[in-house]
């Protein structure tokens, strides 16, 4: 296989005494869905974390593309490609669902040091917010107040925000947490069709999804990584069976 | 948050406006000297807002910029002559910036209550600076004896010695710092800072350096403020530290929080009615012998205007409608409508 875009080498992360994230090592490739699945407490978004550049890991090293990211801060992770959504919605709750995701795609600017001519006189980060907001399926909202949109809504807002910085790795964790069917019906089609293109890493607990989009799965349990295959490998592994999906799941 | 204020604002902002212009035209020397503070107190309340309604950033050392500029001003001219503004503008704008950058560097990398401490820390240091040293008289202050004036070659263009001159370069000077602020807040800039204001964590996670735009807005606001203490400094000609220590800062943010924060011309407001009450307040005629403790009155303002408008004297008249749609951003999508 190809070299993957994003690599993990024994990447630990302990907050005093406990160790949410124990020695992980992962690559994650472009064209592939990665779908990391385990039980609440797992070390699932502390992963994600760490990834981002939200959190420095303990121990380990993480690359993209061949060069050590492990330090990084967040926000120039983000310049380098690397796009995550939130578990616990994250937006500007004030501005208006346009705003939010205006802002995303702004972030693209070479520089927003600009001082002068309104921002929304930028056709380039119009055209993009424009396309990330239909994407997800959240034009009819652009102009209401996020606040006020309803919970699953605010889900659909966390991933167009991520589409208009137009990441290359996008990081999702648990978008479809609160979605009506439609919407995740929406969201695992799109996750489909970004996966050409894109290294997709994806946190779910919703099984019918989990198997709709996944194309390896990553059972974490007690921050470490029990096991990674295919989503048949891991259906059929006697160790995840007896440590976490049990058998009604499958 | 819009910037771009609705017509009652812009109606209140050009009766405000209008009725300090004609001051001089009506008024005597104590009237005249009373608007050009309101003028200079709404320029510096504007400079807070900046960073407080729209970069979310509470300042409590903001003082420290207005009264370095005034120093900065009577240090520069000369002792027997008047300082030409077209040199001592600059120059004070360049040394406040100057060390605004230097203080912001640090401040800014701290946020919520750690901010307003230090910036109180190096307000109160500046403070000492000028009360303690022998800088332009320590703690007696100083004088400008010749007011500035604008010349070139020999034709002086504007004398500040003329209190009406002065008034109106003031007025002329808040109309386009308003201007130029309503002119940033909507550029990329100015939508990042009120992104950093509303949720800084995740404007970091869209890839925003946001220090390096926190710092900017920092500057920006101490460029601003000292555009205030260079007027202020004209009126009476007399500097001392008071002009930076944290009452001034204190009562900036009064001001800024009496107008409605977040609005730009809210501060405007706060400003002129701040300092007319405190005139009113003082008046024996008008309210007997609380005149000699007028700032019970002033409380007493504060207080009823905090606890009945919720959005300041000014955050209704379409300043800051928050909970409503951004008319500038619904724009932006184009043609594309549902």
């Amino acid at each position: 296989m190809s070299d993957p875009v994003l690599a993990t080498r024994g990447v630990s992360k302990s907050f005093g005494g406990l160790h949410a994230v124990r020695d992980v090592t992962l690559d994650f490739h472009t064209g592939q869905v990665d779908v990391v699945i385990g039980p609440n407490g797992a070390g699932k978004t502390t992963l994600i974390n760490l990834l981002s550049g939200d959190l420095p890991p303990s121990a380990g090293r993480i690359a993209f593309r061949g060069r050590d990211i492990t330090t990084m801060p967040p926000h120039r992770i983000s310049q380098l490609g690397i796009g995550r959504s939130y578990q616990r919605t994250n937006i500007f709750p004030e501005f208006t669902c346009m705003r939010n995701v205006w802002l995303a795609a702004q972030s693209r600017m070479r520089s927003s040091m600009r001082f002068i001519r309104p921002a929304h006189h930028r056709k380039d980060v119009a055209a993009r917010a424009e396309r990330a907001i239909d994407l997800a399926g959240l034009s009819h909202r652009a102009d209401t107040v996020a606040a006020t949109v309803s919970h699953g809504e605010q889900r659909q807002l966390e991933v167009a925000m991520l589409l208009a910085t137009e990441p290359e790795v996008l990081l999702l964790d648990e978008p479809l947490a609160g979605m009506g069917p439609e919407e995740t019906a929406n969201i695992v089609a799109l996750i489909n069709r970004l996966k050409a293109t894109h290294c997709v890493v994806l946190i779910e607990h919703d099984m019918d999804a989990v198997f709709a989009v996944a194309d390896r799965l990553t059972v974490m349990v007690n921050g470490t990584v029990l096991e990674t295959g295919t989503p048949d490998q891991i259906r059929e592994s006697q160790t995840v069976r007896e440590a976490y999906l049990g058998d009604e799941m499958i | 948050m819009t910037v771009v204020p609705r017509w009652p604002a812009l109606l209140l902002l050009a009766a405000v406006a209008i009725g300090l212009a004609l001051v001089p035209v009506f008024g005597e020397t104590y009237a005249i000297k009373v608007a050009t503070r309101m003028i200079v107190f709404a320029i510096f309340a504007m400079s807070l807002d900046l960073l407080l309604g729209y970069t979310g950033l509470v300042s409590f050392g903001h003082a420290a910029f207005f009264g370095l500029a005034a120093y900065t001003l009577q240090i520069y001219s000369p002792e027997y002559e008047a300082v030409n503004i077209a040199l001592a503008l600059p120059v004070v704008i360049g040394v406040t910036a100057f060390v605004g950058a230097l203080i912001g560097a640090l401040v800014v990398r701290t946020s919520g209550i750690y901010f307003i401490m230090v910036t109180l820390a190096f307000a109160q240091m500046m403070f000492y600076f000028f009360h303690d040293s022998q800088i332009a008289g320590g703690s007696d202050g100083a004088y400008i004896w010749v007011k500035p004036v604008l010349a070139v070659g020999e034709t002086i263009l504007i004398d500040f010695e003329d209190r009406a001159t002065l008034l109106w370069f003031a007025l002329g000077l808040m109309l386009a710092v308003y201007g130029l602020l309503i002119m940033l807040l909507r550029s990329p800039f100015g939508q990042v800072i009120q992104g950093i204001k509303v949720n800084e964590h995740r404007m970091r996670a869209l890839g925003y350096d946001t220090y390096r735009y926190k710092l900017v807005s920092y500057v920006i606001s101490a460029a601003v403020a000292s555009l205030a203490g260079f007027v202020y400094a004209c009126i009476d000609g007399y500097i001392s530290p008071e002009l930076l220590g944290w009452k001034e800062s204190g009562i900036g943010l009064a001001m800024v929080i009496l107008g409605g924060m977040g609005t730009l011309f809210g501060p405007i407001v706060g400003a002129v009615a701040f300092i007319g009450v405190e005139e009113l307040a003082r008046e024996r005629e008008l309210v007997g012998f609380l005149a000699d403790h007028f700032q019970i009155i002033m409380g007493c303002f504060v207080i009823a205007v905090v606890l009945m408008l919720r959005n300041g004297l000014a955050g209704s008249l379409g300043g800051a409608p928050r909970a409503k749609p951004d008319p500038v951003e619904t724009e932006v999508p184009g043609g594309e409508k549902p």
